[in-house]
């Protein structure tokens, strides 16, 4: 059974001005362990797909189930990854982590043993101590992903998580987030503008049409590197990308 | 053999500063300087003061002088004295305490209900334009003539301002953080909680240093309007007897108090600043 099935869901928003379909007849299953990246045209409603995902919009029509139950986002089956690290000033790094057990009350000291243990795994381990400012752009985020998987969602839901990141690091921080998500053995749906981000991290690209979103193409990408760096660096990228973007902009 | 020039070898021993040496003396001399000459100009004020006075450029019955300021203060019975530094005191620090703490009970209401905010929004509107020393007579009659008259005005004085500035604090926290906990499951009260209220620790502090300043204001306002005790009615009671020396002297004293009392929050913030990690 899939672990996301979003099944036959319609979004339609109330504005004083007008009402938005913001989602048609959208179908969508992803299976334990999978990377998924959603790509469209921009404005065509990626976060709010996801906002439904997380269960802080219900869809007007049709049902999102995660692991066979409707989502809520109490639950905390879900963890949401966004694209500012949303790092809180006042609190160390290691008190950020524990944000997310805290709120949901499983701050038991397995779980805070957990959440260090990541730390240390993933190079923060003697930042535990340090405040958001003392950290690069790529620590910090690195950081944010730890304080989303310190809770143990069964679904991680990226939101174009790389562009506050400056250029230069984007790449090694893609890879850091990439590698980390594998090595834990998260399922994730990232939602992305940039192409090459989608075809070098996902398993399977999913391609949404312009407003009302609904899924036009679905690829399957098989291009064979252990890490989003390599994949790029494969012949096969830059053909993938290509159709991709294709079919993006057709 | 060796051949040495003469000039390179160093002729007188000399302690040479480093430029962080240098700097940091620089900074100390600085401070240093600024220090004195804020003495100084307090120094100065006083000294011309009396020196205009005894030299008969102006005239001390009107205008008072430090010595007969001095003579006054020494002259008052001290058990007198304190009695009405007391009721100031008193009445200023509660009309503090009560308004920041009401203040923010009410903005936490008005951010948590949304329709309440916008019923409430021409109200508190309207209030903060009202001169609330118009309300002196009302409250008079509602409370009865005494301390509670002037805690009360001082409450109304400070509570409005201080609704309006914890709210647009607790308004303006990214939304991003707000979406942030929701996605993690959290409730209104844990957002509230471990969200806006460490957020706003320096609006919050901010609004207690401005509270400082205006609940002096309603103290000494109420007492013009009613009071038996206090340094206010001592103000009051002064300029009606025309006895501008004791009029200075508790206006001397007015200051010393509002500085303490501004100095205290200060400390407040110099904590909050360490523990919340801000600035």
């Amino acid at each position: 059974m899939a672990l996301l099935a979003l099944d036959h869901v319609d979004l339609i928003y109330q504005t004083e001005k007008n009402e938005t379909e913001a989602v048609r007849d959208l179908d969508l299953t992803v299976d334990e362990g999978e990377f998924i990246a959603l790509v469209g045209p921009s404005g065509c409603g990626k976060t709010t797909v996801l906002s439904m995902i997380a269960g802080l919009i219900p869809p007007t029509r049709g049902t999102v189930t995660v692991d066979g139950a409707p989502v809520r986002s109490k639950s905390g089956d879900v963890g949401y990854m966004l694209q500012r690290d949303n790092l809180f000033e006042w609190r160390t790094i290691e008190n950020n982590v524990f944000l997310g057990l805290a709120v949901q009350k499983k701050l038991t000291p397995e779980n805070r043993r957990y959440a260090i243990e990541m730390l240390d795994k993933y190079g923060l381990g003697e930042f535990r101590n340090a405040y958001p400012t003392e950290l690069s752009g790529g620590m910090r985020q690195r950081a944010a992903l730890i304080r989303t998987l310190a809770f143990k969602p069964k679904l991680l839901l990226l939101d174009e998580p790389f562009s506050a990141v400056d250029f230069q690091t984007r790449m090694t921080v893609c890879d850091d987030v990439y590698s980390i998500i594998k090595s834990e053995g998260k399922t994730a749906l990232l939602v992305t503008h940039d192409i090459s981000e989608a075809v070098s991290m996902a398993d399977r690209i999913i391609v949404l049409t312009k407003r009302p979103a609904t899924v036009k193409t679905i690829f399957k990408v098989d291009i064979d590197a252990p890490t989003p760096l390599k994949k790029r660096e494969s012949p096969r990228f830059s053909e993938w990308f290509d159709r991709v973007w294709k079919e993006v902009s057709a | 053999m060796i051949k040495r020039s003469v000039k390179a070898l160093p002729c007188r021993m000399r302690k040479v500063k480093s430029p962080r040496q240098i700097y940091l003396a620089k900074r100390r001399n600085d401070k240093l300087t600024v220090i004195l000459l804020q003495i100084g100009v307090l120094a100065a004020l006083i000294g011309l003061w009396e020196l205009a006075a005894q030299l008969g450029w102006i005239d001390p019955f009107i205008t008072s002088c430090p010595s007969r300021i001095v003579k006054t203060l020494g002259g008052i019975d001290a058990a007198d004295l304190f009695r009405h530094i007391g009721y100031t005191l008193l009445e200023c620090i509660v009309g503090f305490i009560v308004a920041s703490a009401i203040g923010i009970l009410i903005a936490v209401l008005l951010w948590r209900f949304n329709k309440f905010r916008r019923v409430a929004e021409p109200y508190i509107v309207v209030l903060n334009a009202l001169p609330k020393i118009a309300l002196g007579p009302i409250i008079i009659i509602m409370v009865g003539a005494g301390s509670q008259a002037i805690i009360m005005m001082t409450v109304l004085i400070c509570v409005i301002v201080t609704i309006i500035s914890v709210l647009n604090g607790f308004m303006s926290v990214d939304d991003g953080k707000i979406f942030l906990m929701r996605s993690m499951g959290a409730s209104r009260f844990q957002i509230l909680t471990k969200l806006i209220f460490p957020a706003n620790v320096p609006a919050l502090v901010n609004m207690l240093k401005i509270n400082v300043g205006l609940a002096w204001v309603g103290t000494i306002m109420g007492e013009y309007l009613v009071s038996t005790a206090g340094l206010g009615y001592l103000i009051i009671y002064g300029s009606q007897v025309f006895k501008m020396d004791l009029v200075m002297a508790s206006t001397v004293i007015l200051c010393l108090l509002a500085t303490a009392m501004y100095l205290g929050v200060a400390a407040v913030e110099r904590f909050t600043k360490r523990r919340f990690h801000t600035d």
